[in-house]
């Protein structure tokens, strides 16, 4: 799906990628954070390959991330209480008291104060994602990923969830990947925004010259314009494919 | 002529890929099992789930299990005046036999399917993925509780079957077609030795471990949406009955 991708993001950069559904755009973050593994290239974060690192090693470096998921994926078994600390109790050690105390602060940053003891199936998609978010900030990571956080929702609940997104970012000043097919968030978030076609990043640039792109594949996709988009470039064959190369 | 190869061959290609994935899975667990950190918790509240929960559907068949056991060999032991040995036929069978494998059967159908869909589910809907991210190995986390859970309780619920068991036989014996019952009692422990009480329980923890282990296989595997899952929990009870089948002879085998 992905083949001769080249992917950088620098430290308190914030990248969106855009592009059609079914294109690799969730394919692509989870390779970022080691859970598929590329058949050939490098992932590295802050230099380190992250399949040449040991199991051990993985999970350190896995720590520097806090990853959203499309549904949220909250474990359903927990409370919300449980969900947030579950990186806390599990790879730090803090009291129960400072526990708690987090998980207050990270529901008071996505603006769902008081939530601690509800379960996951009695919120709505909003928000499962801001709980997400919150479970995925516990451990003040340096790099947040983002997959659809903005799927499936209403513009008054995007435009929260935009919100939260833009003052997790100001205030924890993170490097973020964020894949999403909604121009408008990407523009409110990025610092650059990139086109995923065809197993590649197509084009790479900030969201001004995105918005008003000359390129007829930027154009399509900013109009919504099926007409204009080029046909969409298929990935190479399997073992013809390059190898997939990202460093963050 | 080539479709029919690359037919057999992708079976056969499956065949291996699904067992390699079972010893890669098998030596996770195992891994899992004597390193840190375990969820003492986690082991608990499975030990709930798996035996506790169980004990209901596993003493009704146990009962009804000795009931019809005795019933049968009076019918076929009345042929040659031996229906004093009902008791010891009843017994014997229960604790080398019925007792572990009605037991692990039916923890197989009720516990390891629960498994395989709990796990399922958390496959579909990106909580594994989760706990990856959260730099947490899902296979410590998922399988060993539950497999450590079920290689303690399953013993316990065979202890539990096999007591019911020899009762189901008790109450038909007596209460139906009229055994004496001092005598009844007298020969169902009479020629009862530890060993058979021992290869039942080695049994017991074995078909725990298999259950469990294919219980969260099926479910880990899980592809697709919500038919994978039902695809998962199928495939747990059906893999489950029958490694518990299969690992039963290779034990009788070697424990007798």
């Amino acid at each position: 799906m992905l083949s001769g991708l080249d992917l950088t993001v620098a430290k308190g950069e914030s990248l969106v990628l855009v592009g059609q559904s079914g294109i690799g755009k969730s394919v692509l973050l989870k390779h970022v954070i080691g859970l598929l593994k590329p058949d050939s290239g490098t992932i590295e974060i802050d230099g380190e390959d992250l399949w040449k690192a040991s199991p051990r090693d993985r999970d350190r470096l896995r720590r520097k991330f806090g990853m959203s998921f499309q549904e949220g994926a909250l474990f359903d078994s927990m409370s919300v209480g449980e969900n947030i600390a579950f990186p806390l109790t599990r790879h730090t050690k803090k009291s129960k008291k400072e526990i708690a105390d987090r998980v207050a602060e990270c529901l008071e940053l996505v603006r769902l104060p008081g939530i601690e003891d509800k379960r996951p199936s009695e919120l709505s998609g909003g928000m499962r994602r801001r709980v997400g978010f919150a479970r995925a900030i516990a451990l003040q990571p340096e790099i947040l990923l983002f997959d659809e956080p903005t799927t499936g929702l209403d513009p008054i609940t995007t435009d929260v969830v935009v919100k939260v997104i833009e003052e997790m970012r100001s205030r924890l000043k993170p490097s973020a990947i964020t894949i999403t097919h909604d121009l408008k968030v990407a523009f409110s978030i990025a610092d650059r925004v990139g086109l995923l076609s065809g197993g590649k990043i197509l084009v790479d640039m900030t969201p001004k010259e995105f918005e008003h792109s000359k390129d007829p594949r930027v154009a399509a996709f900013v109009t919504g314009d099926s007409e204009l988009a080029p046909p969409e470039a298929e990935p190479e064959r399997r073992g013809a494919q390059k190898p997939v190369e990202a460093h963050v | 002529m080539n479709a029919v190869l690359e037919f057999f061959g992708r079976g056969v290609l499956r065949v291996f890929e699904g067992v390699g994935r079972f010893f890669e899975l098998l030596g996770m667990t195992l891994r899992g099992l004597v390193v840190p950190p375990w969820a003492p918790v986690a082991t608990a509240r499975q030990v709930v789930r798996v035996g506790v929960d169980s004990v209901p559907v596993v003493l009704l068949t146990a009962l009804f299990t000795g009931g019809v056991l005795a019933l049968q060999t009076f019918k076929g032991f009345q042929r040659f005046h031996a229906e004093g040995y009902i008791g010891s036929v009843v017994a014997l069978s229960m604790l080398r036999e019925l007792g572990p494998v009605l037991t692990g059967l039916m923890v197989t159908g009720r516990a390891g399917s629960a498994m395989a869909a709990e796990l399922g589910s958390m496959r579909v809907t990106e909580q594994i993925d989760a706990l990856v991210s959260l730099a947490t190995d899902p296979v410590q986390y998922l399988f060993v509780p539950r497999v450590l859970a079920s290689i303690i309780v399953v013993p316990m619920l065979v202890v539990l079957a096999d007591a019911i068991g020899i009762l189901g036989g008790y109450l038909v014996a007596v209460g139906y077609l009229g055994a004496n019952p001092v005598i009844y009692m007298n020969n169902t422990f009479q020629y009862l030795s530890m060993e058979d009480m021992t290869s039942g329980l080695i049994k017991a923890a074995a078909f725990g471990f298999l259950l469990s282990l294919v219980g969260c296989q099926c479910g880990y595997d899980t592809t697709g949406g919500a038919e994978g899952v039902g695809l998962s929990t199928t495939k747990a009870v059906v893999m489950g009955s029958l490694a518990i089948l299969i690992a039963d002879f290779f034990l009788t085998k070697v424990l007798f």
